[in-house]
């Protein structure tokens, strides 16, 4: 075996945990990947930062109640996440206030909540576990979960995909066709808390966020329509997921900001080269003109 | 007038946002298979009354009645669309066949066929794999009433239909509302251009919050009407006495 091919698979040859680590991102990227095109595409981009930040209160709770047990901190990061979607919500509904500003009032709440509930029994190594996860302490059950929920995902998403496409271009005529859009928009909720909560173990509540969107965003820079943007996101989180991997292994570097940073690397060459609309080529594009 | 000329009727409706009216007790018919114009100024709560008509707004108050069966299609004003979200030209239009197709049925050949020649018929055959966002605001319209086409309602209602779009396109979808009325639909669209009302629409419904005038055209647009309906007052008046009517 070369020394190229070697220091590329052997890791993932050698040892369980990487084995571990890198279905575990191939799946979360399979999930969260489409899930941040729909974000980026609604403009509710730094809503899913928001409900990432959400999440840690519950998972402090779980962890208050059962020590690191995964099931008693997914449940309780779901539950809380859900409940600041929610809460969000009911304020965007019954004040003046936009949606963006109440998701931040209320992940700031959900954020000192969970430091503070945290601080309250656990250690600072706790505190860290539960900011930026560690995918390299990956087990079967978490790998389960993970998988589960990027299937839920991926199903739920070809069942809407028709409402979900109509409630995000034209609501009105939604409406008028008696589509449930209201309904539409909190099972896309759900999916993404559900998709943060999995990524919570692996990457953190800090880090989870990072695979869903940074593919996302990066897409765009090379596909126009929704499908093909999906597999593209998929595809940068799978390579990114793999390369990061690998950075973290050979360069002895925490794994999960080894995977975001490789994400934020694809999102920055995809801004510079991207075919749709990357810097460089519209700067080198000669300006032309068609004869009609 | 007998109760079938009329395609849909009005009992006593408001609509209300946040509890200042944006359409204040309306009664009254549309006329079954005629052209009818929402005119008035703006904040006058012509596109409320559309959405409530349409299905699009829901929790008025009062009884829109109209025959069960009977297939609306609603086409909202161009800015309440987001056209930057990457929808397909022809999917936008299959969307159209919502009714039949719901959630989850599948587009059958006759159904691609009814969307092609829906496309054909507002001058677009060929932009099917076209991005929305992509097109100028006289084709996204295009779109938009091709998707009206494949809808084929016996009720069409219109928001402000014609904003923003060029004279030639104008004329060309003024021709398919004709067309429309010549097959017995019910066209109601709200508009801002009293002449292209005068010269295209039989029937005006003038609402200023409240109805000014409901009726023949010609004798609805009159000096009178109008100078009534500028007169209303386009700010809420936060310390409005109750409606008594309300209750």
């Amino acid at each position: 075996m070369s020394s190229v091919l070697q220091a590329v698979v052997g890791p993932f040859v050698e040892f369980p945990f990487m084995r571990r680590a890198l279905v575990a991102t191939w799946a979360l990227s399979l999930g969260s990947a489409p899930i941040g095109c729909l974000l980026v595409l609604r403009r509710m981009s730094l809503v899913g930062d928001a409900m990432a930040h959400a999440v840690l209160p519950g998972a402090a709770a779980g962890f208050l109640l059962a020590g690191l047990s995964l099931p008693a901190m997914s449940l309780g990061g779901f539950v809380a996440a859900l409940a600041v979607a929610l809460a969000a919500g009911f304020v965007t509904r019954n004040t003046p206030q936009r949606e963006d500003a109440s998701f931040a009032a209320f992940y700031l709440i959900a954020l000192a909540l969970g430091v503070l509930l945290v601080s309250l029994r656990g250690s600072q190594m706790d505190l860290m576990h539960m900011l930026f996860g560690s995918v390299l302490a990956v087990d079967d059950a978490a790998l389960l979960q993970i998988a589960v929920v990027a299937s839920v995902t991926l199903w739920t998403l070809a069942l809407i995909y028709r409402p979900l496409v109509l409630e995000s271009f034209d609501p009105g005529f939604l409406r008028s066709v008696g589509g449930r859009g209201a309904a539409v928009h909190i099972a896309l909720l759900v999916l993404l808390v559900a998709n943060l909560v999995s990524a919570f173990q692996a990457l953190g509540t800090l880090m989870a966020v990072g695979l869903m969107m940074l593919p996302a965003t990066a897409a765009r820079f090379w596909v126009a329509g929704l499908p093909a943007m999906a597999a593209v996101a998929v595809a940068i989180g799978v390579a990114s997921g793999t390369l990061g991997l690998l950075l973290s292994y050979h360069a002895e570097l925490p794994s999960g900001p080894c995977i975001v940073l490789v994400c934020g690397a694809a999102y920055v060459l995809s801004v510079l080269f991207g075919a749709r609309d990357g810097v460089l080529l519209r700067q080198l594009r000669k300006p032309v003109h068609l004869t009609r | 007038m007998t109760a079938a000329a009329h395609a849909v009727r009005l009992h006593d409706v408001t609509v209300a946002y946040r509890g200042h009216p944006a359409v204040h007790h309306l009664s009254g018919a549309f006329v079954a298979g005629a052209m009818t114009a929402v005119v008035g100024p703006n904040g006058a709560g012509k596109s409320s009354l559309l959405g409530a008509l349409g299905g699009a707004l829901r929790g008025f108050e009062g009884r829109i009645e109209h025959d069960s069966t009977l297939r609306i299609a609603y086409l909202p004003q161009a800015s309440s669309l987001d056209r930057s979200f990457p929808v397909r030209v022809f999917e936008a239009v299959a969307m159209g066949l919502w009714a039949r197709i719901g959630h989850f049925g599948a587009l059958r050949r006759v159904d691609r066929t009814c969307v092609e020649r829906a496309l054909a018929a507002v001058g677009l055959s060929g932009f099917g794999q076209r991005l929305l966002g992509e097109l100028s605001a006289g084709q996204a319209q295009r779109v938009l009433f091709a998707r009206v086409l494949v809808q084929d309602a016996e009720l069409i209602l219109l928001d402000e239909p014609f904003n923003a779009i060029d004279a030639r396109t104008t004329a060309d979808l003024l021709s398919l509302l004709h067309r429309w009325k010549n097959e017995a639909r019910t066209v109601i669209a709200v508009l801002h251009d009293l002449d292209q009302v005068r010269a295209n629409f039989e029937h005006t419904l003038l609402l200023a919050r409240e109805p000014v005038a409901w009726g023949p055209t010609a004798q609805v647009l009159d000096a009178a009407h109008l100078f009534k309906a500028r007169q209303m007052a386009e700010a809420w008046d936060d310390a409005a006495a109750r409606c008594e009517r309300a209750a």
